[in-house]
This record gives structure tokens, C-alpha cells and sequence, in this order.
């Protein structure tokens, strides 16, 4: 990868040596009994960073973020908030704030108590808590609603509401747990760039867990792809969807076809794959240097190409038959059948009205990309 | 609207007319007659045959004097507001009680609940009569209270603690303690986990957030735990007879004396109709109290 320049890089503050990280997990592990739900982790996450933790159900994801919040302490290792060990201090006592995934807004109070809930806790003086108090309703759009209660006002209104209450004591570190997985679709896809939008105008660091990829890809500066416990890649999201370290990785985050086969890099440096009886060779790159090593080739299905006839150009090319046409309005995804049985997706922008759809089921395509349309992976 | 759902919405109006307001105006109409020696002991008597006529005669007999003589009687004013102070005191100590019982539960791992429920509900599976003459047993100068203290050295004579208003207090805290739990361990059982770490995120520390976010949430539960120990407390009458002095002034004995001691009828039906009367104001408050729960739970 290239390197930044010395000065450093304010847009991605975890490439730059010289920075100080917020939040430092150094060898932290967690067990509950038998069970580790985090294993020997370390991550760093930078100031100002929205920073997501991504995975499927049961990889520690929401553990690791009870952790920052205090409600679990780790088994072994040490987490640091600005180079303070934060193991024994508890939750009310830290500068992170917490969105729940439920809200848990209180129901005996209106919204504009439940936002000054956490400023009364503190010395503020009262006149400066109804200033902050309103200071966040604005920020939430909810001015109008200061003395509802948070039955009266409908899902997405209660979760700026919780918003508002975690961010009202200004936190060094604000923690969303699923914040947006109570919303239906449309709301949701508004809501992540509304949140995008506080978060940059509080300037406050953001840690986001969800299982949502598109979500984390939306909103995230960087995404932590995790799974049994184990951070797999910590990247941002462009590098996670074109150079994921793993097929596990690569098979998380959006659609992709996984090719298996025996890798060998040839003398110009790119990579041969061979991987399946009566299929060609297919040709991709790797940093690594494969001698006859098992690999995946990934390819993402808006990567391949699809003709009626052989191309010329592209370094991968393979014959098979559409099985299925999914359509799904801006784009179709064909599921072409290799000779060998194998099912490859290939993507096609819509560009046309449906009525001239080039291609029909049982119709005899070429798929074909470039060498460096794919991901050559070792793991 | 109709047959089908009217008769299901007459089915508990007749049954509430059946067995309550029949037996109140019959209750209402032995208060307004007068004692007398015969059977029924109270006269005037009404007889169909005698026909309109009849009906004016008997009307115009009825007249509100046992009324006036609880007023006039200072034993009937002092009973009521001694009932009154004891089912209030003993609503608050049934409370202080219950709701630390109430909390465990609910804060006890899930397997464990059945059980602790089955214990709170066990005594009711035995005889209510047998279990206050058991604190008879265990209350009284030979009984186990008191040989327990005086063999730990705590005392050197005997407490007289049965036949005393502390004595009736334990009988009613004991008695109702279920009726108090109950529906408050309902209340903190549905109480989210996460509004507490929410409020503990928010900088509160355990006893802030038992205050601001268990106790508010758990009043529907307090209240109703109160009135269902209150309104019963109040009209007690096996607890005090059985447990209390004589100087253990409750309604409830009072009029058990009129009733079957003085066998004065018209008097102990107007005792029970004020004793209704008073009733009246908790149990419309406990009903407003549900309401409101129900209509915050929809």
C-alpha cells in the first residue's frame, strides 16, 4: 500500500504512525465460563473516526462494545480510553455514552427529560441544561416534541431521541449498538447519513455495531470485520470490498463469486489458477508468491461481463448457460451454469428497458473478466 | 349492536346484580329498619300481599336513625379511624417488606423464578384460619418467639406480644405479603434490563438508578400492591379477634359483636354500608390506577 506522507494524514488518522489513538485494545480477551466471545484483540480506533464493528450474530461485536461501555470488564488485557486504562472504571464514570439497540428511553419521561436524564447527573447548572437540552433537540430535528413521551412519538423520532440522550453530555466516544435495526428499509438509508451528518458536526468519535454491511459501508471510516471473536480485517470500506484479506471477508461483505483451485504465480507475476476439470485456467494477481498453494479467486458479480459470444480482450473467459434472471430494477444478476455445475453471478446495469433484455434463460453465455478484476486468496 | 353481544355484556352486570347490588339494597334496607325481637330480628318486614298500599306503608317505616346513632356513639368513629391507621400502617410495612422480596425475584436468575413465586404462593394452599392460629402459637408468653429470646439471653421475662396491635400487624403483613408482592414483581419483571444501563451509562450510580428508573417504573405495581392490601386490611376481622387485645379496635370487630354478640342487625348493616362507603374511594382509585397501566401498556 502506498504510504503517507510524514505530516501525517487527517482523513485516516490509523496510517499515520505518529498518531494517537482514542481507543486502545491491547491483548484483550473475554470469556464468559467456557465461552470466549473476544480473543487476544488489539485494535486501535483514532479521534474523530466512525469506526464500525461488523459481523454476524455471536462474534463479539456487541461484547467488545459493552467492554468501551463498562458493562463488561475484559478476562485479560487492557483497553485504554486517551492512554487511561478504563478496566475498573465503571460505566457511570466514563466519557463514552451509550445508544442501545431498544432505545431504552425511559418511559416516565418526556424526550426533553430523557435528554437532560444524563446533564443532571452533573455539575451543569440548570440553565445551562435547558440550553443543551435544547441544543440537542435542534441538532435531532425535535424541537416540537420536547414534552411528548416516547410512546407518543413514533420509531424513527425515538431513535433521534436516544441520539440526542447519548451525545447530550458531549462523550468522548459515542457507542450505537444496531442503532438503525429497528427502522424500516427507507427510513434507515435516510437516518445513516443523517447520522454521518451529527457525527461530523459534533466531531465526536463514533463506534457503530451492526450486522448491516451495507449500513457499516455507509456510514463507517473504517469497518472491523469480526468473526469468532477475531478481528479478520480492519479497513476502510473500499479496501474491504476490493481487497479483502479472505474468502471469509470477501463472502461477508456484498455479493461474490468464490472460485477454488490450486494457485501458481508465473513468471510475469500473475497468478494461474487451476480449478476445476474442463474449465480453463483462470489468471488473476497476487502480492503473495503461490507455488501450488489452495486459493480462491473472488470476483464480484458487477466485475464479470456478459456476451453472446467469446471476447477477445478479457484474460478470464467461461461458457455456461443462464439458469436464472434475477431483476431487481436498476440492475439484473444472471446466474450462469458452468459446465461443471458451478453457479457464477454476473451483474448487468439495466441501462435498457427490460422489453430488449439481451439475454433469456437457457441461452449460452460467455462470462468474462480482466486479471485484476478478481482477488486471488489464501485464506 | 347485536343479541350475541348483548348477552356478552350482560352476563357480568347480572352477575354484578345478582351478587352485589341485590345484596346491598337488602343489606341498605335492614340499616334503615329498626331492631326487634322476633325473626328476622328487625321490623318493618315486607309481605308482596298487601300490595301498593303495602309496599307505602313499609317505605314510610325505614328512616336513617342507626345512621345517626354511629355518629352519636363515640366506639363506631374511633373503630373506623383505628381500622383505617392500622390497614394504613400495615400497607406501609407490607410494602417496606415486599418490594425488597419483590426486587430479588425479579433481579433472581430466570430458572429460579417458578420457585421463588411457588414459595410466595404456597401458604395460600393451606387453611387461612390455621396459619393465624399458628402466630398464636408461635406469639404468645409460653410460644417459640419468646422461649427463643429467652434462651438466646435477649430478655429475662416473657414479652406480651399476642392480644397486641403488634401482633395484628404481623398477622395482616404475614396474611397480605403475597397480595403486595405479586403484582410489583409483575411490574419489575417486565422492567427493561437496558433502561438501568442506560441510566447507569448516563452517570448514575446503582442507588441513583434504583430511584429515578426502578421505583417511578414500579409504581403501577406499588399501587396496586397497596390498595389489594389496604381494602381488605381495612374491614379485617379474623386477624384482630384472633391476634389482637381488647384494646384492638377494628371495624370488622365491631361489627362481628353487633351482629352476633348484640344480634343488633340494623346497626351492623349500617356499620357495613358506611364501612362500604369508605371503601369505595380506594377501590375507585385502584380501578383508575389499573386503567391508566393498561392504557400505557397499549
Amino acid at each position: 500500500m502506498e504510504t503517507q506522507t510524514a505530516s501525517g494524514n487527517a482523513l485516516a488518522p490509523w496510517e499515520d504512525a505518529n498518531a494517537k489513538p482514542l481507543i486502545t485494545f491491547r491483548d484483550v480477551s473475554k470469556r464468559f465460563g467456557a465461552f470466549t466471545a473476544i480473543e487476544a484483540l488489539d485494535l486501535s480506533i483514532y479521534k474523530g473516526e466512525f469506526f464500525a464493528l461488523l459481523g454476524p450474530s455471536g462474534c463479539g461485536k456487541t461484547t467488545l462494545m459493552r467492554m468501551l461501555a463498562g458493562f463488561e470488564k475484559p478476562t485479560t488485557g487492557s483497553i485504554l480510553l486517551d492512554g487511561i486504562d478504563i478496566a475498573n472504571v465503571p460505566p457511570h464514570k466514563r466519557a463514552v455514552n451509550m445508544m442501545f439497540q431498544s432505545y431504552a428511553l425511559f418511559p416516565h419521561l418526556t424526550v426533553a427529560e430523557n435528554i437532560a436524564f444524563g446533564l443532571k447527573r452533573t455539575t451543569m447548572a440548570k440553565a445551562d441544561i435547558a440550553a443543551r437540552v435544547e441544543e440537542m433537540l435542534k441538532l435531532v430535528q425535535l424541537e416540537n416534541f420536547a414534552a411528548r413521551r416516547p410512546h407518543q412519538i413514533s420509531g424513527g423520532q425515538q431513535q433521534r431521541v436516544a441520539l440526542a440522550r447519548a451525545l447530550a453530555r458531549a462523550p468522548k466516544l459515542l457507542l450505537l449498538d444496531e442503532p438503525l435495526a429497528a427502522l424500516d428499509k427507507k427510513l434507515r438509508q435516510d437516518t445513516q447519513f443523517e447520522l454521518v451528518d451529527i457525527q461530523e458536526k459534533t466531531d465526536t468519535t463514533f463506534v457503530i455495531v451492526t450486522h448491516d454491511q451495507e449500513e457499516a459501508m455507509t456510514v463507517a471510516t473504517r469497518i472491523a470485520v469480526m468473526d469468532h471473536g477475531r478481528l479478520v480485517q480492519v479497513d476502510s470500506p473500499d479496501r474491504i470490498y476490493e481487497t479483502p484479506n479472505s474468502v471469509y471477508v470477501a463472502d461477508f461483505i456484498g455479493d461474490v463469486n468464490i472460485l477454488r483451485g490450486r494457485g501458481h504465480t508465473r513468471a510475469d507475476g500473475k497468478v494461474e489458477i487451476t480449478w476445476a476439470d474442463g474449465q480453463p485456467k483462470l489468471i488473476g494477481t497476487s502480492g503473495e508468491s503461490l507455488n501450488n498453494t489452495e486459493c480462491a479467486l473472488a470476483v464480484r458479480p458487477e466485475k464479470i461481463a456478459i456476451s453472446s459470444t467469446q471476447p477477445a480482450q478479457d484474460a478470464n473467459a467461461l461458457q455456461g448457460a443462464i439458469h436464472d434472471i434475477a431483476y431487481l430494477g436498476n440492475t439484473s444478476t444472471y446466474h450462469v451454469r458452468l459446465s461443471n455445475g458451478q453457479i457464477l453471478k454476473a451483474q448487468e446495469t439495466n441501462s435498457q428497458r427490460i422489453s430488449k433484455r439481451k439475454y433469456t434463460w437457457e441461452e449460452e453465455v460467455w462470462l468474462s473478466w480482466n486479471e485484476t478484476a478478481g482477488v486471488v486468496l489464501t485464506r | 349492536m347485536n343479541l350475541q353481544r348483548r348477552f356478552l355484556i350482560a352476563v357480568p352486570y347480572a352477575w354484578l346484580l345478582l351478587l352485589f347490588f341485590i345484596p346491598f339494597v337488602i343489606v341498605l334496607k335492614i340499616a334503615l329498619s329498626n331492631i326487634a325481637l322476633a325473626i328476622p330480628p328487625y321490623e318493618p318486614t315486607f309481605s308482596w300481599s298487601e300490595g301498593w298500599s303495602g309496599l307505602v306503608a313499609f317505605l314510610r317505616q325505614l328512616d336513617f336513625e342507626n345512621f345517626v346513632f354511629l355518629t352519636q356513639d363515640s366506639l363506631y368513629w374511633k373503630a373506623y379511624l383505628s381500622s383505617l391507621q392500622i390497614a394504613f400502617f400495615s400497607t406501609v410495612l407490607t410494602l417496606l417488606v415486599g418490594f425488597p422480596i419483590a426486587l430479588g425475584m425479579a433481579n433472581a436468575p430466570e430458572r429460579w423464578r417458578p420457585m421463588l413465586m411457588l414459595m410466595i404462593i404456597l401458604p395460600f394452599w393451606t387453611s387461612f384460619l390455621i396459619r393465624i392460629y399458628s402466630w398464636m402459637g408461635i406469639l404468645n408468653q409460653e410460644g417459640l418467639l419468646n422461649q427463643l429470646f429467652l434462651w438466646v439471653g435477649v430478655i429475662d421475662d416473657p414479652l406480651k406480644m399476642l392480644n397486641t396491635n403488634f401482633a395484628v400487624y404481623i398477622g395482616i403483613v404475614y396474611t397480605y405479603l403475597p397480595f403486595m408482592v405479586l403484582p410489583i414483581y409483575a411490574t419489575l419483571e417486565k422492567l427493561n434490563p437496558a433502561l438501568l444501563e442506560a441510566a447507569e451509562d448516563l452517570g448514575c450510580n446503582h442507588t441513583q438508578s434504583f430511584w429515578l428508573v426502578t421505583v417511578p417504573l414500579s409504581k403501577p405495581g406499588v399501587i396496586a400492591g397497596c390498595f389489594l392490601v389496604f381494602i381488605p386490611a381495612l374491614g379485617e376481622f379474623v386477624i384482630p379477634s384472633l391476634l389482637g387485645g381488647s384494646q384492638t379496635l377494628m371495624i370488622g370487630k365491631v361489627l362481628w359483636e353487633e351482629f352476633f354478640s348484640n344480634r343488633d342487625w340494623p346497626v351492623a348493616s349500617a356499620v357495613a354500608i358506611v364501612l362500604l362507603l369508605i371503601l369505595i374511594v380506594p377501590i375507585i382509585l385502584f380501578q383508575r390506577n389499573e386503567q391508566k397501566q393498561r392504557e400505557a401498556e397499549t
